[in-house]
């Protein structure tokens, strides 16, 4: 494979999409997507495009979580340079953001103007309250699997990492900087539990 | 720190993606902390109504910061905290891309991997805490992130219906 960026994809990839094709499957991603990408992505690139096979994809897609940073631009990053290096890492993520960006600046332009309004500012307070909702949910679905299989150290690392942000309020860098390391020699030294 | 809030905006969120573990998700309580607390650009109120409209657009979960970039310095705020937000972190991610497979099963990354799931959880569930401290302010707010945490928690329902719903309730005026 010419391009030097990323490792090949496994010869079991029956597809190689063009650069068009990429941008385009992840416009569409992006626009399907309310409330995080990842069904709509592996949707379109396993099951649609077959440009992956599933394995493949969720060793992308956990490369993408791995790494820091908004976890769906990641893997349209990783997606793209896997076929076409640089030019295929541009053309998915310009997919990925150009459309919702597009959207946002108008709805930041209407906030501006509209924002002080009652009515709109009562709807956005029952959203606003739905989507904390929604943010707890997510915590509760992520934690059920920790909770059962490294309760121990895992479960005191997230109770300080929660604590030292939510409650204390120390700024996240400093937080990240004194948490990390301790628990990767954690999960380092700490055999899991079966 | 520079005056010019366009250096502020990039400096910050520049950073903030190379720490945010976990997404968006994570990176809410300091988004808060710089833009309500740290900065006084914005009110609890904006910065929750953000946060709701950021959830009801399409797209990733990060393009609050292009609300906030727009907040505080109009479309060129819009631009820079949104290339602050992704830049750092895009190259990153090429970067890594291209040694991936050589560590894939090496032992220290999956110690890594393993060692930042929790923080990220923390993080993640300090977010959902600030968020609903900002937006709880009445009984009924209260009740309103409840049932949509029980209803997404318990269902598969497209959460633009909780969105619509919750924003019918709010308009009665009792949230």
């Amino acid at each position: 494979m010419p391009d030097s960026a990323g490792t090949p994809v496994a010869p079991t990839s029956p597809h190689r999409p063009r650069l068009a094709e990429l941008f385009v499957a992840f416009a569409l991603v992006s626009l399907y997507s309310f409330g995080g990408a990842l069904p709509w992505s592996r949707r379109m690139i396993v099951e649609e495009k077959r440009w992956m096979t599933p394995e493949q994809f969720n060793e992308n897609f956990a490369l993408a979580q791995f790494l820091p940073g908004p976890n769906t631009i990641n893997f349209a990053v990783v997606f793209g340079s896997r076929f076409g290096g640089a030019a295929g890492a541009g053309a998915a993520l310009i997919g990925l953001m150009g459309p919702p960006l597009i959207i946002i600046t108008v709805l930041a332009v209407l906030y501006a103007r509209y924002g002080e309004l009652e009515p709109l500012g009562r709807i956005l307070s029952g959203v606003s309250a739905a989507a904390a909702g929604l943010l707890i949910a997510v915590v509760a679905k992520m934690a059920a699997p920790l909770f059962t299989q490294r309760w121990g150290w895992a479960v005191a690392v997230a109770v300080f990492a929660f604590v030292g942000v939510a409650i204390m309020r120390w700024p996240l860098p400093y937080v990240f900087v004194a948490l990390a390391p301790v628990s990767v020699a954690l999960a380092w030294f700490v055999p899991e539990r079966q | 720190m520079n005056d010019n809030p366009l250096t502020t905006l990039f400096v910050y969120f520049a950073t903030l993606s190379l720490f945010a573990v976990g997404g968006a998700n994570a990176a809410i309580p300091e988004m808060h902390r710089i833009a309500v607390e740290a900065m006084a650009w914005m009110s609890d109120k904006q910065f929750t109504d953000m946060f709701a409209i950021s959830q009801m657009s399409p797209g990733p979960n990060v393009m609050i910061v292009t609300l906030i970039g727009y907040h505080v310095a109009g479309f060129t705020g819009a631009a820079v905290a949104t290339l602050a937000m992704t830049g750092p972190t895009c190259v990153l991610a090429f970067g890594v891309a291209r040694v991936w497979d050589r560590f894939k099963d090496a032992r220290w990354r999956i110690a890594i991997q393993a060692g930042l799931v929790p923080v990220s959880l923390g993080l993640i569930g300090a977010s959902a805490f600030v968020l609903a401290r900002a937006a709880d302010h009445t009984i009924y707010a209260g009740v309103i992130t409840a049932v949509a945490a029980a209803v997404t928690f318990a269902t598969r329902l497209n959460p633009l219906w909780v969105f619509a719903a919750a924003g019918l309730v709010g308009l009665t005026g009792w949230v």
